[in-house]
């Protein structure tokens, strides 16, 4: 029994579908959510590399690296933003950002 | 069932374990901890994928700096946890159901829609014979050549994300004997010295008045 894509394939959507069900459970917890959104990122850069390796392309490996670049910039400014809410409101309780709601 | 099989196996039991107690974990620092474990073992197997370049970028970026950046700050935050996880086990059932159909669904049509099994040619990039070519070096040819553009933009991102971050987390300090360096730079002879107008000769005044009359006058300026 050798490795075949889908093998590959199927542990990047087993690793999505365990994202999701961990943005469904901490709705509440900013934090996780946003580690939830790395593991996601992690599954679709998974799907990438099998691809580029099995069809021998390397433009899938430079699409990886954009993704990192990205995903990077992306915590980076969450935290940030993360930062800032727990300065100000003492909490980082999904629910309670209600303050732009009209 | 060869060498390489079993350490796909082994390490993606090991990458669904620990991403499974990212989300599960009570204590959020064990959360991230679990986090770096799942971004290891995903390094190792994009290097059984050959992507060395990208799995040790995965480590030493992704593992050395933006896990840590996420330790640090939930370490400095005081997060009351018990109320971030009310109806913590009362959604379970619903997502994983929800969460079990994704992955099957996927894995069926994933499985069976692409057998690729055969050792894949290398990839010939630029006419080379690429066998013994590293894969770094093919990356970074494509990187520098085709790809220079987006390459330019994604370092503006960073940038751009550097800025935002350090501008959003600012801060000046109430309680610090704060400089601002550019009203030094600024300031101006006049700004340092006030030249006061005053009568070089007091008219003269009964005793009566002079206490109050001397008061205003040093008042005026």
């Amino acid at each position: 029994m050798t490795l075949t894509l889908g093998h590959f394939l199927s542990l990047g959507a087993i690793l999505f579908a365990l994202s999701i069900i961990g943005i469904f459970l901490n709705r509440k917890n900013l934090i996780v959510l946003l580690m939830a959104i790395e593991l996601m990122l992690l599954a679709v850069n998974m799907n990438f590399v099998a691809f580029s390796h099995y069809l021998g392309d390397l433009h899938g490996q430079v699409f990886v690296f954009f993704i990192l670049t990205v995903a990077a910039a992306e915590s980076a400014i969450g935290l940030a933003i993360l930062v800032l809410l727990f300065r100000n409101k003492s909490s980082i309780n999904v629910d309670e950002l209600n303050t732009l709601k009209g | 069932m060869d060498a390489k099989t079993g350490f796909f196996y082994f390490f993606a039991a090991v990458l669904l374990f620990a991403s499974f107690r990212v989300i599960t974990a009570r204590n959020p620092v064990y959360a991230v901890l679990y986090l770096v474990l799942a971004f290891f073992q995903a390094a190792c197997i994009w290097i059984l994928l050959k992507a060395e370049f990208l799995g040790i970028a995965l480590v030493l970026v992704y593992v050395g700096a933006v896990m840590v950046l996420f330790l640090f700050v939930v370490m400095m935050l005081d997060v009351n946890i018990d109320s971030l996880r009310q109806g913590f086990w009362r959604h379970f059932p619903l997502a994983a159901g929800i969460g079990v159909l994704i992955a099957l669904e996927m894995s069926a049509v994933l499985i069976g829609g692409f057998r690729i099994s055969e050792e894949p040619k290398a990839p010939v990039v630029l006419g080379q014979a690429a066998q013994q070519v590293s894969n770094t070096r093919e990356l970074g040819k494509l990187i520098y050549t085709q790809y220079i553009y987006p390459l330019e933009v994604a370092a503006v991102i960073l940038l751009v994300a550097m800025i935002a971050a350090i501008a959003l987390t600012l801060r000046q300090r109430k309680d610090s004997k704060h400089i601002d360096v550019s009203d030094q730079v600024r300031v101006k002879a006049r700004d340092r010295l006030d030249v006061v107008k005053m009568p070089s000769t007091q008219p003269y005044v009964s005793d009566a008045t002079a206490g109050a009359a001397l008061g205003a006058t040093e008042k005026q300026p």
